[in-house]
């Protein structure tokens, strides 16, 4: 049957037919859409399959690991940063090896349509030592999601498949074939494989090593790695991922006359790339993201100009990759008939009308008079907006849970008032070690939480802090008459001014839970926490 | 048949709606398609686009490439201007002429008016009062599918089938002033289309 797909939800029903027994994620753009498919999936709730959010990245990819230690096949997703925060896990688990097949599933973000940095997962990949799939197009997507649990389980090895944003939010028809049944329980054969104490892991580790010929031998036998032929080799071009699209955009025929090599495996195929360097007289390498490809088959000296790409700026290096820049590199005009006229103005993003990080920033903006500026440090979340004109009311933006750690360390270098600012969500992924820390150094910092109960920049899901915060802050150490909530609306204003005043004048750690719904919630949602706050509050 | 259609306005004016009917009303023609569309941060209240791209034959980019739109169809006026490098000569503008004004600096109507006017192919459509005087104003997005509707290769019998399709859920009133408001948007492209020949 043909089915209308995201990139993301063809992955998600691949991961489906593959038999997973479990999908574990923290919403992440533009990775969200393949967990809320599963969530929203009739198959995967009569089969049982787990798809509920994980606090954060790291605790999704453990319990992941898990479901496979059990012999049961699981999908963990994150976007790319939120790797970085599982980074830990997912390195020590290429040492281990799995049980039931394993697949990590990351979504990058080149150009920041909606993150912080750029950076390519597929460099993660490599330093685990796993194999990496990226796939091309919405079917491909679908296909390489149940080939990935397949050769996961092969090699006994997590499998990383790498997304990018455009083809996680591009849809297209998709033909999805029969779905494999789950796996029963099944305990490692091995009772030593997941103990990675030195004397065991360096033999798992010898055992990895071992084993990367076989990785590469497969890699270069892998139905989605090809070598397409042509006749004009001036050229060959080596086009990963998603950019064999571009490329193939700028032939209207559908036929490129340069040899290609399309890859979407990683090792990266050895044997058709030593046919492309000794049949074509340069070699372009087009991959989204950084040149990871690039950088491991030019010479590092520049002394051989053969192989060109964003490395050797052929092609910009930074942001996502075009019909257009591909266009540029292969020699082609992009004819442009006009210019975007002069009279149209920037549209930057701007925080909901009615938000109630709209009213706590009106408190703060007011208060910086007297607190003096640039004290603010702030969060991943919709209300890092207020950066941004009107507001600019937030001075720094890092990462998850930075805003507590780096009030402490400036308040630590003497600056007073230090307040951080986080988001409900955000605070529970990993905002409460931090505030553990300041909490046992009695180090003078206040945190607001400007609880939404969503996690709402990527769509309102639900919020492990939900009903939860002011327990947590207490069971935390936070002493109880320096936790303090508040209603973000304007009639309370002057009041709020005087909550937060007073915390900041407090040489200790304080804690505002400044709550009101997301205005984005749906209003069954928002009776909901209604009633969970007054249990809380009694 | 290859078209290559832009999408514009600001987060939550329902650019996605009109994107979702012409993917339904494509695969039902059996026509390949690709419809690129932004998530997360830029949906608050910023600039956001769709690239929606049929065809009977394979297509490749999910993104248009510059000078290649045979049209832009836009929610909003100072929008359909930004996405112009993607139009391709002669290529179509059909938008509605409410400004969404949720900027310090957006610029003078007269001279976003006069620069669509500039192009010989446009269409420039309250499209916002005609949903209104239909009883249904959150259908601006359908009034002005329906007015690019004569310039897509889609039959109107699978473009209006997607829109029941897609309103199904709502209830039948909400699917019928839809489709109103699509065969109002036809017509009075139409009527203007025709004007500007005599």
């Amino acid at each position: 049957m043909k089915k209308l797909l995201l990139g993301n939800e063809a992955l998600a029903q691949g991961a489906i037919d593959a038999g997973i027994s479990g999908v574990y994620a923290y919403p992440g753009t533009p990775s969200t859409e393949i967990t809320e498919y599963i969530q929203r999936s009739k198959t995967a709730k009569e089969l049982n399959i787990h798809s509920k959010w994980s606090v954060n990245e790291k605790t999704a990819m453990e319990a992941a690991l898990g479901m496979s230690y059990a012999g049961k096949r699981a999908l963990t997703v994150m976007k790319h940063v939120g790797l970085n925060v599982a980074a830990d896990v997912f390195m020590n688990m290429s040492v281990s090896g799995i049980n039931g097949g394993l697949v990590v599933v990351v979504a990058d973000d080149p150009s920041m349509h909606s993150s912080q940095n750029e950076q390519d997962s597929r460099y993660y990949g490599k330093f685990a030592m796993i194999p990496i799939l990226e796939p091309s197009n919405q079917q491909e997507a679908y296909e390489i999601t149940k080939y990935a649990f397949e050769l996961s389980e092969k090699v006994s090895l997590p499998v990383l498949i790498r997304m990018v944003t455009r083809l996680s939010h591009s849809r297209a028809g998709v033909i999805t074939g029969n779905r494999l049944k789950q796996n029963t329980i099944k305990l490692p054969s091995d009772s030593k494989q997941f103990s990675l104490i030195p004397m065991f892991a360096r033999a798992r580790y010898k055992h990895l090593v071992a084993i990367q010929n076989d990785l590469l031998d497969i890699s270069e036998n892998s139905y989605f790695n090809q070598f397409i032929k042509a006749p004009n080799t001036s050229i060959g071009i080596i086009a990963s991922g998603i950019a064999y699209n571009y490329v193939m955009e700028n032939f209207e025929s559908g036929q490129c006359p340069y040899p290609i090599l399309k890859i979407s495996q990683y090792p990266i195929p050895k044997k058709p790339l030593k046919k492309l360097f000794d049949t074509c007289k340069k070699v372009l390498v087009l991959e989204d993201g950084y040149p990871f490809i690039e950088e491991a088959i030019s010479d590092y000296l520049g002394e051989n100009r053969r192989v060109i790409g964003r490395l050797s700026g052929d092609i910009v290096r930074v942001g996502e990759l075009n019909p257009d820049n591909i266009a540029n590199a292969l020699g082609f005009d992009v004819v442009i008939d006009e210019s975007k006229p002069s009279v149209v103005s920037n549209r930057p993003p701007e925080l909901c009308v009615g938000c109630g990080h709209r009213d706590l920033f009106d408190a703060i903006n007011k208060l910086s008079k007297e607190m003096g500026s640039q004290q603010v440090f702030g969060d991943i979340g919709c209300y890092a907006l207020g950066v941004l004109h009107p507001y600019k009311s937030i001075n720094t933006l890092i990462d998850m849970g930075a805003s507590i750690t780096m009030a402490k360390g400036a308040a630590d270098a003497g600056i007073h008032p230090a307040i951080a600012i986080i988001g409900d969500s955000t605070f529970t992924h990993s905002g409460m070690t931090g505030l553990l820390d300041a909490v046992i150094e009695k180090t003078p910092i206040t945190v607001i939480i400007s609880d939404n109960s969503a996690i709402a920049m990527t769509g309102a899901q639900d919020s492990s802090a939900s009903g939860r915060l002011l327990s947590i802050c207490e069971g935390i150490g936070v002493e109880k008459e320096h936790i303090k909530v508040i209603t973000p609306l304007h009639k309370n204003l002057e009041e709020n001014i005087n909550t937060i005043r007073e915390e900041l004048n407090y040489k200790g750690v304080s804690v505002i839970v400044s709550q009101r719904p997301c205005v984005q919630l749906p209003k069954e949602k928002k009776d909901r926490l209604k009633q969970l706050k007054k249990v809380t509050l009694n | 048949m290859k078209i290559n259609i832009i999408l514009a306005g600001v987060g939550g004016q329902g650019i996605l709606t009109i994107a979702a009917i012409l993917d339904t009303a494509a695969l039902k023609s059996n026509l390949n398609l690709k419809q690129s569309e932004v998530h997360g941060m830029s949906q608050r209240g910023g600039a956001v686009q769709s690239h929606v791209r049929i065809s009977d034959t394979e297509i490749y980019s999910d993104l248009i490439p510059q000078g290649k739109a045979d049209m832009i169809i836009s929610v909003e006026p100072m929008e359909l201007l930004r996405y112009l490098p993607y139009l391709k000569k002669d290529g179509f503008l059909i938008t509605d002429s409410n400004p969404f004004n949720n900027i310090v600096d957006y610029p003078n109507l007269e001279a976003l008016y006069n620069e669509i006017k500039s192009h010989k192919n446009h269409i420039l459509i309250d499209a916002k009062k005609i949903a209104k005087d239909l009883g249904n104003s959150r259908a601006t997005n359908i009034v002005l599918l329906g007015a690019a509707s004569e310039l897509i290769p889609i039959s109107e019998e699978n473009l209006t089938n997607a829109i029941k399709t897609l309103f199904e859920r709502k209830g039948e009133r909400i699917v019928t002033k839809n489709i109103d408001a699509f065969n109002k948007g036809k017509e009075i492209a139409k009527e203007q289309l025709t004007a500007k020949k005599v």
